[in-house]
């Protein structure tokens, strides 16, 4: 076993013989700990004719080991305020939960129990799917997951790792059963592909063994990493509509593919972001759309830089009657961004946001856990945290100017929309 | 349980103060971060609405980050921001509140802008139009989920006396009439320090913080409040249903039953009770629905989720000053009728109702109770809100008491408070049918 310790929020790392990782911070400010598992077996893992598999896991890996029905894993939980959030990502399953200290070695060794030896009991995966079922029926009523979804979709296709749905269709979960689920655990779901972040109210040291005590014998060959299709070139704008008579509001996603996370223009394609959609109430398109022109109460702007190049996604929901206008607006703002860049004062502020707010961030057991998974999964170095305000510093507007001219021109941009609308926007 | 007692309780110190004006300030060192949080309470809220005003407590709550006087409309982006820092607010049916969140050094800003907000909101008649839509288009946003929609119209259905009948964002026609004079109106009559509590926790000295709250807030005027006169629903007498057919892909079935107020001897047995049947949430409005409640082993989960007729249920019980909602909410699996949902649900009801529950349920109950205290207080953001919320609907020393209050539920308690509060002629059920959607 190897460990290595930093300054900063300084979390101790240290990878087990087996290949696992482990991260831990202590913080004393409840008697708690977070504990929260990431595994690469995510959904850019599904077989492209089979998608849903990652989502379906994820509903069903606590759902019984070799030793502990689901009812006693239920109860072990449950009567120690327990509750344990499985979610899905492009490239993670996550299981997260936090626990008083008196009960961590119990919850660690279920959640070992859990990672490591889920049976999938067939009981289990017909009544998980009738629930995944509902949730996909609900979601094809949703404008905003059916406008998110779609535009995913768009940008990278129906097939690919990032444009595929997470929880499948109807089709492809009812052909999901027990066999395909433990194959794609036994193939995904390793020690080389799980890393642990514990934060609390414990001694790193005694973390990281209570840790190896859970998994240090977990013996299973290293699962290949994702292969992933290149993202498709965009050429020109593409606009598409579902028309959802039925409701009240119109959900707009508008959209670009943008770089990696190790892109070196990361740092200015962020800031660039914060500018255009985020910084107080929505950055330019909050001053524009909801401020000055009350069309809709949130708009906003994400970018996920990714393994490969992730989405900048755009989302606004608005009257129908303004869809044209609301779409109209973002091109303008997109345009200005991309012709003028942001003005030093933008810069400023949003420089001293984003690094100001990193305390904030840090507060919580829950918050440090995660940014610590980021920091694992994308390898920025366990002193992340305090390399951060100077990776932002550096900076310069005109590397900005340059992130918002190659990634947001609205003569590329890929929209849908979803709700009571059957126009057909420019 | 040597490590729960370390669960320090949220009000242990907190020094609290009167200004001349009648504004409470409660504050509370937490030196665990360089944060400060401040939120400042009003007690109004849409049960202080009158017919024809509905929303207008959430309206006023939006206008009043629209600049004031001494922050001018184009310097309200930004004035946080700069710090660092956060901030919102929410308006509910007792009670509307502001936040920030912030590095230490933004304190003084903190106080500048809710003492602003507290006198100086410009209501620029541009800016509440402009707001009107964005409000409109929050209220349709919220009606494109069958869930929102059948909440809203079981809720309606299940007071015929008390304003907690109306939602919060209000109906649209009030939405569409108000003008810019009522919520100025509304503003000036409720936004005064005899109404307001003003919370500080983390990083500050007390001295320093409350020499700072006088400065900010001290010059200050009291004002008249002219509070509605108080109204008692009318005990239910029978069942009432609400059935909506509609558009959809998918049926959800809501039971909300007349409950007790914060107030009320049965409230904290209400709570347990909700543990049982549905997991425990907690009892902070601003982070309890944020995770999920452990509620595999809960008695409804079981019979409808594992039972293959809901893909979720949950149940809510919030401390409100007058008696609200219990609400227990499901959502159909598909191909499930609601009518065998309904059976189910109500047999479980039944069930508790007619046998109570067992020591080890109720044991379990109050131990997850318990753990989601100490989980909610993880931060000075959560920490402050609970001081403000409570003292807004009742007691801030109440927080410092939530504990030994679940601890002392006992079997006998959860039992007669379901036996009575559960019973048929005190519940609203509310169907959401779904229609074929149109091609």
């Amino acid at each position: 076993m190897t460990t290595a310790a930093h300054r900063g929020l300084a979390p101790s790392r240290a990878t087990l013989d087996n290949g696992a990782v482990v991260i831990a911070k202590q913080s004393q400010t409840t008697p708690a700990v977070t504990l929260h598992a990431a595994i690469a077996a995510g959904v850019v893992f599904d077989p492209s004719d089979r998608p849903g598999i990652a989502h379906f896991l994820s509903r069903t890996i606590d759902r019984g080991t070799r030793t502990r029905p689901a009812d006693a894993i239920a109860e072990e939980l449950d009567r120690r305020g327990v509750s344990l959030a499985v979610t899905v990502n492009r490239h993670v399953v996550s299981l997260v939960c936090t626990c008083l200290v008196e009960d961590l070695d119990t919850i660690l060794a279920v959640l070992a129990d859990i990672v490591r030896h889920p049976i999938f009991p067939a009981e289990e995966v017909d009544t998980r799917r009738g629930e995944i079922i509902t949730l996909i029926r609900q979601d094809e009523d949703n404008p905003a997951t059916m406008a998110s979804e779609g535009l995913l979709s768009d940008l990278y296709g129906a097939a690919h790792g990032y444009g595929r749905r997470t929880r499948g269709t109807i089709a492809s979960v009812e052909g999901i059963d027990r066999s395909t689920l433990a194959r794609f655990h036994q193939e995904r779901c390793a020690p080389g592909s799980l890393s642990l972040v514990m934060v609390g109210d414990i001694e790193p040291a005694a973390a990281i063994d209570a840790a190896a005590a859970a998994f240090a014998d977990w013996e299973a060959p290293l699962p290949p990493p994702a292969q992933l299709d290149p993202v498709p070139p965009q050429a020109g704008r593409r606009v598409r509509v579902i028309p959802m008579m039925n409701k009240a509001q119109a959900d707009i996603a508008y959209g670009f593919t943008t770089i990696r996370r190790s892109d070196p223009t990361y740092y200015a394609h962020w800031l660039m972001n914060n500018i255009l959609g985020q910084y107080s109430l929505g950055g330019r398109l909050g001053d524009s759309i909801r401020e000055r022109q009350g069309m809709a109460y949130y708009v906003y702007s994400a970018l996920d830089a990714n393994v490969i190049p992730g989405p900048l996604i755009i989302r606004a929901g608005v009257n129908p009657a303004n869809v044209d206008r609301a779409i109209a607006s973002i091109d303008e703002e997109l345009s200005k961004l991309a012709a003028d860049g942001p003005t030093d004062q933008e810069l400023a502020e949003s420089k001293q946001f984003l690094i100001g707010s990193m305390p904030r961030h840090l507060e919580t057991n829950v918050g440090i856990a995660s940014f610590l998974q980021t920091v694992e999964f994308f390898g920025l170095g366990l002193d992340y945290d305090v390399r951060v305000p100077a990776l932002l510093q550096a900076v310069r507007g005109e590397e900005v100017h340059e992130a918002a001219r190659r990634t947001v021109d609205p003569g590329r941009a890929t929209v849908v929309v979803a709700g009571p609308y059957s126009g057909q926007p420019a | 349980m040597a490590t729960l007692e370390r669960s320090a309780p949220a009000a242990a110190h907190v020094h609290e103060e009167v200004l001349a004006n009648g504004l409470r300030v409660l504050i509370q060192e937490m030196h665990t971060t360089p944060l400060a949080s401040v939120w400042c309470w009003y007690r109004v809220g849409s049960k202080d609405e009158s017919s024809g005003q509905t929303g207008v407590s959430h309206w006023v709550e939006h206008m009043n980050f629209k600049g004031t006087t001494n922050i001018p409309r184009d310097k309200v982006k930004g004035i946080i921001e700069q710090f660092g820092g956060y901030w919102n607010g929410y308006t509910w049916i007792d009670q509307t509140t502001y936040t920030e969140t912030a590095t230490r050094d933004a304190l003084d800003r903190m106080l500048f802008i809710e003492a602003e907000r507290m006198t100086n909101c410009l209501y620029d008649p541009a800016d509440c139009e402009s707001e009107r839509t964005v409000i409109i288009s929050e209220l349709q946003g919220g009606e494109n989920d069958p869930d929102t929609l059948l909440d809203q119209e079981l809720t309606a259905a299940a007071f015929k006396a008390h304003p907690y009948r109306h939602p919060t964002i209000g109906w649209l026609a009030d939405l569409q009439a108000m003008t810019r004079e009522d919520l100025y109106a509304y503003y000036r009559r409720f936004y005064v320090p005899n109404n307001a509590t003003l919370v500080v926790v983390g990083d500050v000295e007390t001295k320093d913080a409350l020499r700072a709250v006088v400065r900010h807030f001290g010059h200050i005027a009291p004002g008249e409040i002219g509070r509605r006169l108080p109204t008692r629903e009318p005990e239910q007498l029978g069942e009432r249903r609400v059935t909506l057919r509609r558009e959809g892909t998918t049926a959800y079935l809501k039971i909300g039953y007349h409950a007790p107020g914060f107030g009320d001897a049965d409230f904290f047995p209400m709570l347990v009770l909700d543990a049982v049947l549905t997991g425990a949430k907690g009892i902070n409005l601003w982070a309890s629905f944020r995770t999920p409640p452990p509620q595999r082993s809960a008695r409804l989960y079981r019979a409808l989720v594992d039972g293959r007729l809901a893909s979720s249920v949950m149940g809510g019980i919030v401390p409100t000053a007058e008696p609200f909602l219990y609400m227990i909410s499901c959502t159909a699996t598909a191909g499930t009728p609601l009518a065998r949902l309904e059976e189910a649900t109500l047999a479980e009801i039944e069930a508790v109702r007619q046998h109570g529950l067992s020591a080890a349920e109720r044991d379990k109950a109050v131990h997850q109770l318990r753990a989601r205290l100490v989980f909610e207080n993880d931060s000075i953001t959560n920490i402050a809100h609970q001081l403000g919320y409570f003292e807004t609907i009742a007691s801030w020393r109440l927080v410092s008491t939530l504990r030994e209050r679940i601890e002392a539920v006992t079997v006998d308690q959860v039992a007669a408070a379901a036996a009575e509060r559960l019973a048929p002629r005190n519940r609203t059920v509310g169907w959401f049918e779904p229609l074929p959607v149109s091609p």
